[in-house]
């Protein structure tokens, strides 16, 4: 079980430090500094191994949160507790930076004394994490003892993720698809990998006790419904569902029932929360195709061509697209010519950087670079890094697509046309790269 | 460097260094880097010329990118530039970033070599001191290539400045050191001799390091040097301490150059004219006297610099190892040293008595320290020191003290750290033995040896116990005796329980009257061990329990049940199982004669060196020991015992009669290969004997394709064909085992394609020979196969079946052209003819058959006498080809053969003649 937590600025410099166990010694705090953030060859892995004592650390822009344990632990806890610390601390209190560890520093000890307890993660859900850790100071007067004793009920109760009696005017509900798709490409087309990993998030705000029911078009329910019903024409919901690889659910999902029945039904937090998580590999959409063209004149010299074109319906728009393409290590000047958006060498990164606001499906663009190289000694050749890309659009890549989402409360008087409902989809870039 | 002015700022470049202090992150500081390096690149690429300064500033920040720990593939040409300015800052920017990266890139080094060439010619003095440094930085082989026939004429030219000749000295020191080769002596060196007269210090300090690297390598050349080193030496030490000025440091008149002095005459023997040597003494003991003065300051630099020139004096003195009186100083001086606070000193002290006590004078000076260094062993914190110290005693040891010493070491050696445990018992090992007046001392010692460090205690040392036990008869008794009080103890280590055996084993007998140690008892004192122990501890007690049965009978049937018992005789480790298998069936077949032949004493060791000082020497390296104690040590080894190994004569008799694995031998000693014939060795045994008689050729004399060779492991088939002068031949080698062979190699004296080292057990490899012959021949050629199978090397020599026939192309030819030719070869050496009694049934269909096989043409209806056969062929070399005629005479009735081979060379009829006789 985790021993200790604790967390550095950048410069090593130790902001908080919590220790569970005995077992982790003050000397801990250095080691990992020492071993790790001022180590002399940057540490790549997550998990590092001093003196028989386990760091397992996450970074979140300059701040280093690290977990100690001297025992053997699941490793896929401590990042999964890591991930969740990092997500509780941004509900209650924005980015983390610096400046907000330690303006907040009170809190986190607080929080971090109600999540951990001797190592063991207790519940880590922001909005129950709320009722009772706040930020608006001491409201005891305000609490009767029968709201403390009701949050004490609700947090070690069977539902702990929801409180009783919450009442909203309009029942609403916002659902989002969010999806990252990963691609390398070969210079001439040929997918070399692909995946997309998927996030179904979602905030509600409905009353009482609801129990939800999501549905989405996944193969085997699809199939399976395919097989039984009459009505549905097979080859069509075969075409549209989706073969999930694998995906991981929020605690109030019903895993039981998700088992034998594969229906996914819950009653949801209050607020904002990730439902489910997902990966397909198989029928990925590719929004965008680069087809680059790179020509080496002579030894100091480099004629660098790259179109982009974008593969979906013409209706939808696509935006904050960035295509970066590598430039030598010994390129000592460039000129940029682009069609659309707006280009430009950054030094600093080695890189041509194009930017295009907004493009619509359907179309092609193209941007074409002149290097000039500097002759060096090197015989080296140019490694030729791949061109990588990003891009925001909106709809889901891997073909995910809700179905329904339907609410009971069996106990209020609303039923499920009652609730507001929202649905969005955005397909985000990942690792997007073509080689050239 | 001169101080920095305005204009030599450099403000882009404390920018850029600052910009990158203040990174926050690794990634933020190779941003500002990429961002940097594009401007320089961008600039160095614009077609307008950069004028010196800023080409300066860039090349600096190039080179601090560089020592950042990136790469840096660009700006060698502006760095190159920089070294042809004028500017001193300039050239020297320039001269850094060369030094720094060069790389044996050719134009470059073309361009930088003529640069500083320009340099080393110009009367500028700094201008050369850059161009020299630059050298020695680099030092590398192209550098000396160029300049080593320059600089020595810049360090001996009278008109150079001094601190050009003191770079010039260093720099061909740095060459030299790295190719001694290119540094040619010449007249120079005579010169360079004379620098030590030098009136400028520097150039004198500079001057002697490269002397002194010179003369180790051609220390007659330089002979000269010292008496001038010496009269150089005497004019400081006797100095005042203010006469030096700016070389006096801490009060102590120029103590480098001292150290160097002295250094340098520890390279060269005590000189020979008195007057020289008188002096030389005379330094020593200034210096000797003043290490008795007060100090002249309570600095650490003073006393630190006073001490470095009294140790160099102290090593000259070992060196010389002439001067009774001074030795005994020096030593007199150590003395005091030993209990100073200082505790680099007492280990500097400790060290340099080690070399003292092997000095003849100063033996007995550095013996009056013993309780010192005991005291030091004992009580000093600092590990080294402790190790100095034992050191010390081991040099300092000797008849009369051996015994307090070893004592010493012994009840050190149970708080001794873990480092130096194995070496220090290796020490009282050897000093035990080698000083050991009465052996039971010896024996007790080593015995106590085992019980106080027992895991550091290595095979050698024991095994030479066991070796000095059996050659000396005088101990044996006293030995079993003590191995036996010893076993008793309730925990003792398996080394103690190793020697106990052997010697119970050997000499139990000798204690067996004392009803405490009744043979019973010693065999279940020793059998009480035994499941404690690790196999092959438990392999020698099993040996040292048949050798019971054979001193006392009377323990036969308790022992028998011992080996009967599952544990034994079903043991899943094969050497046990073995051994107990063998030892029950030798006891319980076997006639108490046989017993007791097979089991007889171990004869007395061969003698040899000890393998203990073997041992230590490799541990220690060369030199740390040194020398003649080593020798010492050798005669005083051998003269006492027995040898550390055993040959193979010795193989005890046990093991020779039981057990084929390699590792069978009593005690587990190296020894080579069994020379039982057991199943392995008798393959090769085999083979030997068949290749030797030709049997094989005989075979394939008249036959192309067959089993060549074949034994329990290894089958060998031949498939070959020949036409006109080549020929080719594929062996198959089959591995008739399910374990592999490894390092399989054939070697022959005809080329050959290598075979495949391998060889999977159940599996067969391919090797294609292909053969032309080139004249006519008798021998045929011979391979020789090794490989390993399981541990055991196995070797074959087996010879191929080429034979001169197999180059036979046949002739047809009519009656009276066959008598035609026969009658042309008719001279009496080109006939060979024999008459041989028939080995074989002589059937005409069988003859005809193996006529044919040998390759020539059988031609019917030739000779008159249809009984006779008749054959014709020409034998197809390289270098001529010969015309054989052949005629076969059968006699039915005598059982007899008349065989006459005629041909157009003697060799070749006789040849023939000889391999068909053996045919038929």
């Amino acid at each position: 079980m985790i021993g200790g937590l604790f967390i550095y600025n950048h410069k090593g410099e130790v902001l908080i430090s919590r220790v569970y166990r005995d077992d982790i010694g003050r000397n801990a705090v250095d080691a990992f500094r020492v071993n790790v953030i001022h180590a002399r060859q940057q540490v790549r892995s997550p998990v590092t191994n001093i003196a028989r004592t386990s760091f397992f650390h996450v970074k979140r822009s300059n701040i280093w949160l690290a977990a100690v344990t001297k025992q053997n632990v699941n490793a896929a806890m401590v990042f999964e507790f890591l991930y969740k610390m990092c997500d509780v601390m941004t509900a209650y209190f924005g980015k983390i930076s610096e400046e907000n560890i330690k303006n907040n520093f009170v809190l986190i000890y607080e929080l971090l004394d109600e999540i951990l307890d001797f190592g063991y993660p207790q519940n880590s859900e922001t909005g129950a994490l709320k009722t009772f850790i706040t930020q608006q100071g001491i409201k005891g007067q305000h609490q009767t003892k029968e709201e403390q004793s009701q949050i004490t009920s609700q947090v070690t109760g069977q539902i702990g993720w929801r409180r009783e009696g919450i009442k909203y005017r309009r029942n609403e509900l916002f659902l989002d698809v969010l999806e990252s798709v990963n691609l390398l490409m070969s210079p001439q087309g040929q997918v070399l990998s692909a995946h997309v990993s998927g996030r179904v998030v979602m905030k509600s705000y409905l009353s009482g006790m609801p129990e939800c029911k999501f549905g989405m078009n996944d193969k085997i329910v699809i199939d399976k419904q395919g097989k039984g019903g009459t009505t549905d024409e097979p080859g069509k919901s075969g075409k549209q569902s989706i073969a999930i690889d694998d995906c991981t659910f929020h605690q109030c999902v019903r895993l039981s029932k998700f088992d034998s029945e594969r229906s996914i039904s819950f009653i949801p937090p209050d607020g904002e929360y990730e439902l489910m998580r997902y990966r397909t590999t198989k029928d990925i959409i590719l929004p965008f195709r680069v087809i680059p063209l790179v020509r080496e004149v002579g030894r100091t010299k480099l004629e660098v061509k790259v179109v982009i074109k974008s593969n979906f319906k013409p209706s939808l728009l696509a935006q904050k697209i960035e295509v970066r393409i590598p430039t030598p290590l010994n390129t000592s000047g460039v000129q940029v010519i682009c069609m659309k958006g707006k280009a430009k060498y950054k030094a600093s990164e080695n890189a041509i950087v194009w930017k295009i606001k907004r493009m619509a499906g359907m179309k092609e663009s193209q941007i074409s670079a002149e290097i000039e190289l500097l002759p060096t000694n090197d015989k080296k050749k140019w490694a030729r890094p791949p061109i990588s890309m990003n891009f925001e659009v909106p709809f889901a890549p891997s073909g995910l697509k809700v179905r329904y989402l339907k609410v009971f409360e069996s106990k209020l008087n609303y039923s499920d046309h009652d609730v507001i409902k929202w649905v969005r989809y955005i397909g985000r870039s990942g690792i997007y790269e073509t080689r050239c | 460097m001169p101080a920095v002015s305005k204009g030599d700022g450099m403000r882009g470049l404390a920018v850029f260094i600052s910009d990158i202090r203040n990174c926050k992150s690794k990634e933020a500081e190779i941003k500002r880097i990429n961002k940097e390096l594009a401007n320089i690149r961008s600039k160095f690429k614009g077609d307008k010329a950069l004028d010196g300064y800023s080409k300066k500033k860039y090349v600096c920040k190039l080179l601090f990118i560089f020592l950042l720990g990136h790469d840096i593939d660009f700006g060698h040409m502006e760095a190159v530039n920089l070294l042809s300015s004028n500017k001193y800052t300039e050239k020297q920017i320039g001269y850094l970033f060369i030094s720094v990266l060069v790389n044996s890139n050719s134009e470059l080094i073309r361009l930088i070599n003529n640069a500083i060439k320009n340099d080393l010619s110009s009367r500028n003095p700094t201008f050369m001191c850059l161009a020299l440094h630059c050298i020695a930085n680099v030092g590398s082989r192209e550098m000396a290539e160029a300049f080593a026939g320059e600089i020595p004429r810049i360090l001996v030219a009278g008109d150079t400045m001094d601190s050009v000749k003191q770079s010039a000295a260093l720099c061909l020191l740095r060459l030299y050191k790295t190719s001694p080769d290119l540094v040619l002596m010449g007249e120079w060196t005579s010169r360079v001799v004379h620098l030590l007269n030098d009136q400028h210090m520097g150039v004198v300090t500079a001057a002697i390091s490269l002397i002194t690297c010179l003369s180790q390598k051609n220390p007659d050349e330089f002979k000269t040097c010292v008496s001038l080193a010496v009269s150089r030496l005497s004019r400081i030490v006797s100095s005042a301490s203010t006469d030096l000025q700016d070389y006096t440091y801490y009060f102590v008149p120029a103590p480098w150059l001292s150290c160097k002095l002295l250094r340098l005459l520890q390279c060269y023997p005590p000189p020979e004219d008195g007057a020289v040597k008188g002096r030389l003494v005379e330094c020593l003991e200034t210096i000797l006297n003043k290490a008795q003065e007060p100090p002249k300051s309570k600095k650490v630099q003073h006393s630190n610099a006073k001490n470095a020139i009294l140790f160099e004096a102290i090593s000259l003195i070992i060196h010389y190892d002439s001067e009774p009186n001074l030795l005994v100083r020096a030593c007199n001086q150590l003395g005091q040293f030993l209990q100073h606070r200082e505790t680099n000193l007492r280990y500097l002290a400790l060290e340099s008595m080690c070399t003292l006590a092997s000095s003849e004078f100063s033996h007995e000076a550095v013996k009056t320290h013993i309780e010192t260094v005991i005291n030091a062993l004992k009580t000093e914190r600092d590990v080294s020191v402790r190790q100095r110290a034992a050191d010390l005693l081991y040099a300092m040891c000797d008849r009369s003290n051996a015994k307090q010493i070893v004592a010493e070491m012994l009840s050190y050696l149970e708080t001794a750290d873990y480092s130096i445990r194995e070496e220090m018992v290796l020490k009282v090992a050897i000093l035990a033995e080698k000083y050991a007046v009465d052996y039971s001392w010896y024996v007790d010692t080593i015995l106590n040896l085992i019980r106080i460090a027992g895991d550091y205690v290595s095979e050698e040392v024991w095994y030479r116990v066991i070796q000095i036990v059996i050659n000396r008869d005088d101990v044996q008794g006293y030995a079993a005796k003590t191995v036996f009080e010893a076993l008793q103890a309730p925990a003792c280590h398996e080394n103690m329980v190793k020697v106990g055996g052997y010697i119970l084993g050997e000499f139990g007998n000798l204690i067996a009257g004392d009803p405490r140690s009744s043979p019973l008892v010693q065999f279940n004192l020793l059998h009480s061990k035994f499941h404690l122990c690790s196999v092959p501890t438990r392999a020698l007690l099993l040996s040292a329990y048949i050798k019971f049965i054979n001193l006392f009978p009377e323990t036969k049937s308790t022992i028998q049940e011992v080996l009967r018992s599952d544990s034994q005789i079903r043991n899943s480790d094969v050497e046990l199982q073995q051994r107990a298998v063998e030892y029950l069936k030798l006891s319980s077949i076997a006639s108490t004669d046989v017993l007791a032949t097979v089991l007889e004493e171990m004869p007395p060791f061969p003698e040899r060196e000890s393998s203990i000082l073997a041992k230590l020497k490799k541990k220690k390296g060369p030199g740390a020991v040194s020398v003649n104690e080593l020798e010492e040590g050798k005669r005083e080894g051998g003269e006492l015992n027995g040898g550390g190994e055993r040959g193979d004569n010795s193989a005890i008799a046990a093991s020779n009669a039981s057990t084929p694995s390699p590792s069978a031998d009593l005690l587990g000693l190296r020894t080579g290969p069994p020379v039982t014939a057991a199943a392995p060795s008798a393959g090769s045994l085999l083979v030997d004997v068949f290749s030797e008689a030709g049997f094989i050729s005989i075979l394939f004399v008249c036959k192309n394709n067959g089993v060549l060779f074949e034994n329990q492991l290894l089958q060998i088939g031949i498939k070959s064909e020949y036409r006109q002068n080549l020929g080719r031949m594929y062996l198959f080698y089959g591995n008739k085992t399910s374990v592999q062979f490894i390092t399989f190699t054939t070697t022959l004296n005809v080329q050959s394609k290598p075979v495949e080292p391998l060889i999977e057990g159940g599996a067969q490899v391919q090797q294609v020979i292909n053969i032309e012959c080139l004249t006519d021949f008798s021998d045929a050629p011979l391979l020789n196969i090794k490989f390993r199978y399981g541990g055991a090397l196995q070797n074959l020599t087996l010879k191929l079946p080429v034979t001169i026939n197999k180059f036979f192309q046949p002739t047809e030819m009519a009656s009276h052209d066959f008598f035609q030719r026969w009658k042309q070869l008719s001279l009496p050496q080109q006939e060979a003819q024999k008459i041989f009694k028939a080995n074989h049934a002589m059937d005409t269909e069988v003859l005809k058959a193996k006529l044919l096989g040998l390759g020539m043409a059988l031609l019917e209806n030739v000779d008159p006498n249809p009984e006779n056969f008749v054959c014709a062929g020409v034998i197809q070399t390289k270098a001529q080809q010969v015309g054989s005629l052949l005629r076969l005479e059968p006699n039915a009735q005598a059982q007899m053969y008349r065989l006459t081979v005629r041909s157009s060379k003697d060799t070749v009829s006789k040849r023939l003649c000889e391999l068909l006789a053996e045919q038929f």
